[in-house]
């Protein structure tokens, strides 16, 4: 009996001995485009909590409700998230295309640019694209809704014209409602006609 | 007679119209794009398994999973990317965004294995806006890139 309850217990310590953790989470926070910290996490685990606010900082959970606060090295992140962070998809872009005074016609100067935006856009894999028509806050609400709309719809129009489906591109005017530099009413702003073209 | 049992009909498909109609707009509810996608990627939609590759839309409700030799990436509405590894389980709880506004809910779970995300619009917006969770944890996030594991130690 005595002997049968040793070897019991032997077993018993051996099993904790040998056991791996339940779990091998890792939480890893990281820098931003900048290098700086890119914000805050919290974690929590089962009301145990971890703030990780600075690049690397690490929170590991080996079981709910212990968390291992900590920091990680580029090559931890590389061998445990490599693939993860290899299918990122391209980060989301932004352009502004400006217009002639009270038209739906580039300015001379943003001409170049449309090119660059075309460029980038055919960078991206299965590619949508919002463009956004701007004016300043020379004439009434109601022309300016009107006008930013037609900068967008002439936008869309030479997208196509330079290879893009149209079916990827969606138009909004927001009129004089998103100036881009403030201004009383009826000044006029070159740059605030404008049209804003995300891609992503 | 006949009128009593038109209106008893009429009284039953209003009754399946406003049962199954929340549940057609939710399910029909796009989140994103796969914008990335290598090996074996697939989205389990109402007990459906259909296969992912680039330009798919992703709804919220969604199941992401990849195989072994799998990887997938996920533009989001509100310019969040969500990345998996291999053998992971991704599922796209809730998804809620204004474009006016910014203002909106995006709960995703990583079931098992990696995950990488670049937080977009909504987290911009308000603090509370986005979760990820874990079988284990569940992490808040504030305008961020982040990295989630979850899942048994490897041998």
């Amino acid at each position: 009996m005595g002997k049968l309850a040793g070897l019991a217990l032997l077993g018993l310590l051996l099993a904790a001995g040998c056991a791996k953790p339940a779990r091998d989470d890792l939480y890893v926070l990281m820098p931003g485009p900048t290098g700086q910290a890119s914000g805050v996490v919290t974690v929590d685990s089962a009301g145990k909590q971890a703030v990780l606010d600075q690049p690397y900082a690490a929170a590991r959970v080996k079981e709910p409700g212990r968390v291992e606060p900590g920091t990680v090295t580029e090559q931890e992140v590389k061998q445990s998230f490599g693939d993860a962070l290899a299918a990122q998809p391209m980060r989301p872009a932004s352009f502004v295309i400006y217009f002639q005074e009270n038209r739906d016609d580039l300015t001379a100067e943003s001409r170049p640019v449309l090119g660059r935006v075309v460029d980038a856009i055919a960078r991206y894999p299965a590619p949508e694209i919002v463009v956004i028509g701007h004016t300043d806050r020379v004439g009434t609400i109601q022309r300016n809704d009107a006008l930013s709309l037609r900068r967008a719809e002439r936008m869309k129009e030479e997208l196509v014209k330079a290879g893009i489906a149209a079916e990827r591109i969606r138009v909004e005017g927001r009129g004089e409602r998103e100036p881009l530099v403030p201004t009383p009413d009826e000044v006029p702003e070159p740059r605030n006609r404008r049209v804003e073209i995300n891609v992503r | 007679m006949l009128g009593r049992f038109r209106v008893r009909h009429v009284l039953i498909a209003a009754a399946l119209a406003a049962v199954s109609l929340p549940a057609a707009s939710a399910s029909a509810q796009e989140a994103g794009h796969v914008k990335v996608s290598r090996g074996t990627v697939q989205i389990e939609r109402s007990g459906q398994k259909l296969p992912a590759p680039v330009g798919t839309v992703v709804q919220a409700g969604d199941v992401v999973t990849t195989g072994a030799d799998g990887s997938v990436g996920i533009t989001f509405l509100d310019n969040s990317l969500l990345s998996a590894g291999p053998n992971s389980v991704l599922a796209i709880d809730r998804f809620v965004f204004d474009p006016t506004t910014h203002q909106g809910t995006f709960e995703s779970s990583l079931q098992k294995g990696t995950l990488a995300v670049v937080s977009g619009k909504l987290a911009k917006a308000s603090p509370d806006a986005v979760k990820v969770k874990t079988p284990a944890a569940v992490l808040g996030v504030r305008g961020t890139e982040f990295l989630v594991r979850t899942g048994p130690p490897k041998d």
